[in-house]
């Protein structure tokens, strides 16, 4: 492969070459910076990309490359959503509240990235904090999909997986609140998952719907979105929420045999509307798993068309505790103003979009006096409905199969002046969030349009492993052939 | 649930506890979005949750113990380095108390 061609590489490929010395991290980083350089003025995948420092870090990395026994991350280009702080780094979260801010910390995941020695080549665009469907919301322009420009490239995390279908890193972190990890993933044709929640710490990730927030890696395989998650997951004293059950190597897990494994498929999730080739993908997978010797079980998840409502109740309610900290006193975007309700209320007025804005006020409406229990308590209550479906579920079949969203990608602007409909890409995925299980969303076919389709593997809280080892052997089936965007 | 309708009225007054200040223009349009999405998840009152616990966190969680240690070193200067306004290692904001 020619140094040019180096951003094209799998993070699996990629180790194995530093480790052998066949390329050095900076080759590597500088391969991704060029392709960031050539490609992103059409994608808009990015918000910063920091030159100078990738390569310092490529540096370091190749002198522990040097020697053995380097961490699995060590020289592996990433990119990461503008959601997470990075120390000395603007993080913006796509709003203009947070413009010019500049956290003194790291993430968690960041900071365990950091001490592995990857390489951090920016930050990448996103919907206003991680709310919406296209990224259309950032307030620095939507990011384009790879596939078709005319196109949104999913969201929120839609720079992070855009960044990744066109190898302008190897891999990168998403944040999944209802889908805004495998939704831009399908979009994009890559790799992307949802771990269970509490599985990886946030801390230092931005909240939005503490409940249901989750961190995640896209990358080019499943085997390297198994690769990223094992130095992402494990326990953090300054997340609380973070589960202390050991790390499995992931990668061990991805024997390529799914003898046996009983796939659930849910009656409901063949929806009206839904575009037929994505139907016909989604069974062209179910007869590949059959074929590989897993078993088909017709399963049902009675509460599914319930999901969409609770959780906008829930998230928002969520958001809206989560955005007071906005107030323009200690960071971020402060408005002229003589007293200190007016400089609140107009900080807020001039820094949030008008999604935000609407998601701040559907939330604190749902938790105000007289609504709380006609709206937030019932949403709750409609929750443990949509645990127990899944909880049934998995007393019939090991992993669920299901599209990750009923369209391909959509044109820019195509749904903006409906929230609403915006709402209805995540009816796959917001239950996932609202039961607190893993799902991984992987490439497995294309429209008549050669736009991507996705699908989504759910698994029991924990049950990762299952779910790369299925994910990683239908791809290695070769049952779908991932079609590099021309850019 | 309660209400079908939002008023105009209620689109203050909420947007007063969220400490948002909005233009007459944004009042409507909030006022017309927030009832299109209000009416959709009327939807939830067809199921009976009487008697049903409500979930608001999943997982494993007790309440984690640590040692009643200072981690954290101080840094004034790092955490003023992002405020909009500053006076003497404090941050600055307009007269609260007459």
């Amino acid at each position: 492969m020619a140094a040019a061609e180096l951003h094209r590489l799998t993070i699996a490929d990629a180790q194995s070459r530093l480790r052998k010395r066949e390329i050095s991290a900076v080759e590597l980083t500088r391969a991704c910076l060029d392709r960031i350089h050539a490609v992103d003025p059409k994608l808009n995948a990015f918000l910063t990309v920091s030159d100078k420092e990738a390569i310092e870090q490529a540096h370091a990395a190749d002198r522990r490359l040097a020697a053995a026994g380097a961490p699995p991350m060590c020289g592996i280009p990433l990119a990461i959503k503008d959601i997470y702080c990075t120390r000395g780094v603007r993080t913006s979260c796509g709003s203009r509240i947070l413009e010019t801010f500049v956290p003194p910390f790291d993430a968690t995941v960041v900071a365990k990235l950091r001490a592995e020695g990857a390489i951090f080549l920016g930050k990448t665009n996103l919907d206003e904090f991680a709310m919406g469907s296209s990224t259309e919301n950032s307030a620095f322009g939507p990011t384009r999909n790879p596939h078709d420009l005319t196109r949104v490239a999913g969201g929120s995390s839609g720079g992070s997986a855009a960044a990744v279908a066109a190898d302008e890193c190897l891999a990168s972190l998403g944040t999944d609140t209802g889908g805004s990890i495998r939704e831009p993933a399908s979009f994009c044709g890559v790799a992307g998952i949802k771990p269970t929640y509490s599985r990886v710490s946030r801390y230092g990730v931005v909240a939005y719907g503490s409940s249901l927030d989750q961190v995640g890696p896209f990358a080019k395989t499943v085997r390297d979105a198994a690769i990223v998650l094992r130095s992402l997951a494990g326990h953090d004293p300054r997340d609380s929420t973070s589960s202390s059950r050991p790390v499995p190597d992931y990668e061990r897990a991805l024997t390529g045999d799914v003898t046996g494994m009983r796939v659930g498929v849910p009656r409901e999730y063949l929806v009206e509307g839904m575009e037929p080739a994505i139907e016909n993908a989604v069974r062209g997978a179910l007869g590949r798993f059959e074929a590989l010797g897993a078993k088909k079980i017709e399963i049902s998840l009675p509460h599914t068309d319930y999901a969409i409502g609770a959780y906008y109740l829930i998230a928002t309610a969520e958001a809206s505790a989560n955005l007071a900290r906005y107030d323009g006193v200690r960071y971020g975007l402060r408005a002229s103003a003589e007293d200190h309700i007016a400089l609140y209320e107009r900080s807020r007025a001039a820094g949030f979009g008008a999604e935000v804005k609407r998601r701040i006020m559907l939330g604190t409406f749902a938790l105000s006096a007289g609504y709380y229990d006609a709206y937030y308590l019932k949403a709750m209550k409609v929750r443990t409905l949509i645990r127990r479906d899944f909880e049934r579920a998995f007393e019939q079949c090991d992993v669920i199969v299901t599209p990750v969203a009923p369209t391909t990608a959509f044109r820019l602007g195509e749904k903006m002046s409906d929230p609403l409909t915006m709402y209805l890409s995540d009816i796959f995925t917001i239950s996932v969030n609202l039961a607190g299980l893993p799902g991984l969303a992987l490439p497995c076919g294309y429209d008549d349009k050669n736009l991507p389709i996705g699908m989504q593997l759910i698994g029991p809280p924990f049950s990762e492993e299952s779910l790369f080892r299925a994910g990683d052997a239908y791809e290695r089936s070769g049952a779908f052939k991932p079609r590099r965007p021309a850019l | 649930m309660a209400e079908k309708k939002i008023t105009l009225e209620q689109v203050r007054h909420v947007a007063r506890l969220a400490r948002l200040e909005l233009s007459e223009a944004q009042e409507e349009s909030l006022r017309a979005d927030m009832n299109e999405i209000l009416a959709y998840v009327e939807k939830l009152n067809e199921l009976d949750t009487s008697g049903v616990e409500p979930t608001s966190q999943v997982g494993e969680f007790g309440t984690p113990m640590r040692g009643d240690q200072v981690t954290n070193r101080p840094a004034p200067e790092e955490m003023l380095a992002n405020a909009p306004s500053r006076e003497r290692g404090h941050f600055k904001v307009p007269k609260i108390i007459e």
